[in-house]
């Protein structure tokens, strides 16, 4: 790991209804890092004080040596993948591209150029004018991580973005983000219920439990210890998840 | 955004305090040798304000007795014309109070409808509509339909499912109302029923018109009378005092009753519910519908053929009907203008309360202070601020931008009513997103806002512009033969017992306030432009 962790999450703790959670995190540059666990355990909330969207009660985000804590989301060297509305229903596909570019939409050439280029990166060559009403779900999600691409920002966070999405094609977006992760080097970090999607891409893995990081590390290693309880009645009495 | 999130709510509220309070203490201040305590005293206030309280109660109950059976007959029946009957539900909310109390008066009066066909059956004539009795058709001609459709979207929100599982279970019509309509309208009958004991408390028009004398007067109208004939300015901020204080603390109450709904779960489907066969079932609807016919669509369809009569064209041809005419429309453009800013104003506050800082209670109580508005007398404001400004402005010169002030004001609840939903799940879909690529402000409102809330903002526009087109409320205060609007014209045909030129002049206003709503739905809305969908 490198000396100084592309995000580092520190006592940040969080109260939503009766809720109370405090959080503890460390993520290498360059790493994918799954956050597993049960519904209503904190994981998107976790997600959301990272990107900005929540205050928190006290703790800090560090990211790439800053603090971001008091920073607005789009100050942030963050973006963010949401499980539906990525996109702008009343825009084409290049238009949604193009707002992270520039939030006015007004778009030079070179810019212009990276939207289509974005978008052929994830396979949407020549889709530019299409509305999302227009296409199908799977493209719409690679529509706004065409964005994310466009926005270059080091850190990559993704909200189940692909969970509405058939296996196959869920399989296929996520191997599309790790190639695109290890082509730019991207940190990215990840919510799921499902471990195999941690399998799939994920090197790192911390299990959210009742607004805790239970435990993490390594995802494999992980998943074949089974521990704590917590961890073992939310895999289920399979002897072992690698042999699914 | 950089704006601290209090600050337009901020700017539209001290507005609406500004003018409410300065209206009240002008006219304290000017009223010579004001002694609260010696009106108060005053035997003719308590009965003003008993049968205010009396007539209000009466109405509301009225109302919604009658709205429950008639939304479940919309709920479980088809039927031809269902469709129309709803539009004509909401048609009553927007047409002018004294064009419908003229089709009120075609269908129920001492010459109407009614009483012809009694008197060609041989029966006697009956006079029924004026004093409480017409006074309650009246106000249950305008709330019971808009009961109604809020009944109808309620009992709407039933998930399908639930019929799926009563026919299993073989449940009947009584249970079904008992364990599943029930506690569906129960979330919504509090803050309805609340609102129609406002309109109710506070109505001019309906008992200016049908009260028909000093025994059945209210509150407002009391205000009304104190200030055009007695100019008896005390005694006008005493009674306005009253209604203030014991409205609002009544309105207050009834929504503490109010109960949280919860989101249905349902996948979709449709399953046909249980209790449509059955001869009582049928024969209740039945009479729910007859009724509906009697209290509304007739009155609708009288004024809609009255104006075809022998005087239209020496009505029409009168230089001071189209005065009125250019003067009603600047007043409903303005005044819906105003009321438009002023209602996005206080929405965008309540979204951030809600979205951005987690305190939706604080959000439906910013909310929720709008409609407080209608409890204040309009008159009061008006001459409140006449006679503050009458040293500073020329006093002719005072009387339409006072209208449209006011006007603008009592249409500011309808306004945040219908922006409010469509901009609270505009920020449900998008708040995030904007905030993570950085669109805010101006960009935001050009990009995301507008195509996203246009056809809202249009609706509430032409909501707002539409009743300000047709109220008959301060402009019966100031009007004078230079500055009327149509419902004046109509109020003073009516009281003159001119019925034909009131006719001419009731379609003419409906026509105008039905072109007004269209142009602006249509127009601003971006009808006929291609949807996304």
């Amino acid at each position: 790991m490198p000396d100084q962790p592309m995000l580092q999450v520190e006592g940040l703790s969080f109260r939503y209804e009766d809720m109370e959670m405090v959080f503890e995190l460390a993520l290498g540059r360059g790493q994918c890092l799954a956050l597993l666990g049960p519904s209503g355990a904190g994981k998107s909330t976790l997600l959301s004080l990272i990107a900005g969207f929540e205050r928190p009660l006290a703790g800090r985000v560090m990211i790439d040596g800053a603090d971001v804590t008091r920073w607005a989301p789009a100050a942030r060297p963050v973006t963010s993948l949401f499980q539906e509305h990525n996109l702008f229903a009343h825009l084409n596909a290049g238009e949604n591209v193009g707002l992270g570019l520039d939030p006015g939409l007004r778009l030079d050439a070179a810019q212009q150029q990276a939207v289509r280029e974005a978008l052929a990166r994830v396979g949407l060559e020549g889709l530019e004018k299409r509305r999302p009403a227009q296409l199908s779900g799977g493209q719409r999600q690679r529509v706004a991580l065409a964005r994310s691409l466009a926005r270059e920002k080091p850190l990559l966070l993704l909200d189940e973005p692909f969970s509405a999405l058939d296996p196959g094609l869920r399989l296929e977006m996520l191997d599309l983000v790790r190639q695109l992760q290890d082509e730019r080097g991207l940190t990215v970090v990840m919510v799921s219920h499902n471990p195999q999607d941690a399998l799939r891409i994920a090197g790192q893995t911390a299990f959210v439990h009742d607004g805790r990081v239970l435990a993490a590390g390594p995802t494999r290693q992980l998943l074949e210890a089974r521990e704590p309880a917590e961890l073992r009645a939310f895999l289920g009495p399979s002897p072992s998840p690698s042999a699914a | 955004m950089s704006l601290p999130w209090w600050l337009p709510a901020g700017g539209a509220l001290a507005l609406v305090t500004g003018v409410v309070g300065g209206a009240l203490l002008a006219l304290a201040l000017a009223a010579p040798g004001l002694d609260l305590a010696d009106n108060l005293g005053d035997a003719y206030l308590w009965r003003v304000v008993w049968f205010t309280l009396l007539q209000a109660t009466l109405s509301t109950l009225l109302s919604v007795a009658l709205a429950i059976p008639v939304a479940r007959a919309l709920a479980r029946r088809r039927f031809p014309g269902r469709g129309l009957l709803l539009r004509l539900f909401s048609l009553s909310l927007v047409i002018p109070v004294i064009v419908a109390i003229f089709g009120i008066v075609a269908v129920h009066g001492r010459t109407g409808w009614v009483n012809d066909s009694l008197a060609l059956l041989g029966l006697g004539r009956i006079h029924y509509l004026y004093g409480l009795s017409g006074i309650l058709i009246g106000h249950a001609f305008f709330n019971m339909p808009f009961v109604a459709r809020i009944l109808l979207q309620a009992l709407e929100t039933v998930p399908p499912e639930t019929w799926r599982v009563a026919s299993q279970f073989g449940l009947k019509s009584r249970d079904l109302f008992r364990l599943i309509e029930w506690p569906a309208l129960r979330t919504v009958l509090p803050g309805v029923a609340g609102l129609v004991f406002m309109l109710c408390f506070t109505s001019f028009a309906v008992v200016l018109t049908l009260g028909g004398g000093p025994k059945a007067t209210t509150l407002e109208v009391a205000v009304y009378q104190a200030l055009r004939f007695d100019f008896d300015l005390g005694r006008a901020v005493t009674l306005a005092l009253v209604q203030l204080l014991l409205c609002g603390a009544i309105v207050l109450a009834v929504l503490q009753l109010a109960v949280p709904s919860t989101t249905p779960l349902t996948e979709g489907r449709l399953y046909d519910r249980p209790d449509r066969g059955g001869a009582v079932g049928l024969t209740v609807d039945g009479a729910a519908l007859v009724l509906t016919l009697f209290l509304v669509v007739l009155p609708l369809v009288a004024v809609a053929l009255a104006g075809f009569n022998p005087r239209a064209f020496e009505v029409l041809g009168r230089g001071a009907l189209w005065r009125a005419v250019g003067q009603s429309l600047t007043i409903a453009v303005s005044a819906g203008t105003l009321a438009l800013l002023l209602g996005a104003a206080l929405l965008v506050s309540s979204r951030r309360l809600r979205h951005r800082l987690g305190r939706p209670a604080a959000a439906g109580r910013l909310e929720l202070s709008a409609s407080l508005i209608l409890v204040v007398p309009p008159f009061v404001l008006a001459t409140g601020l006449f006679v503050l400004l009458r040293h500073v402005a020329d006093v002719f010169a005072l009387g339409m931008p006072l209208v449209i002030l006011v006007n603008a004001l009592m249409a500011l609840p309808f306004v945040v009513r219908f922006l409010g939903g469509p901009m609270m799940e505009e920020a449900q879909r998008h708040d995030r997103l904007c905030q993570s690529l950085g669109i805010a402000g101006w960009q935001r409102l050009r990009l995301i806002e507008w195509p996203g809330l246009r056809r809202a903002v249009a609706l509430a526009l032409a909501v707002a512009a539409t009743l300000s087109l047709g109220d008959l409320g301060v402009i019966a205060l100031f009007g004078s033969q230079d500055f009327a609007t149509l419902p004046l014209l109509l109020y003073q045909a009516m009281a003159g017992f001119r019925m034909a030129e009131a006719a001419v002049i009731a379609t003419l206003l409906s026509l105008l306030c039905l072109a007004l709503f269209l142009v602006i739905e249509g127009g601003l809305g971006g009808l006929g432009r291609r949807s996304d969908a």
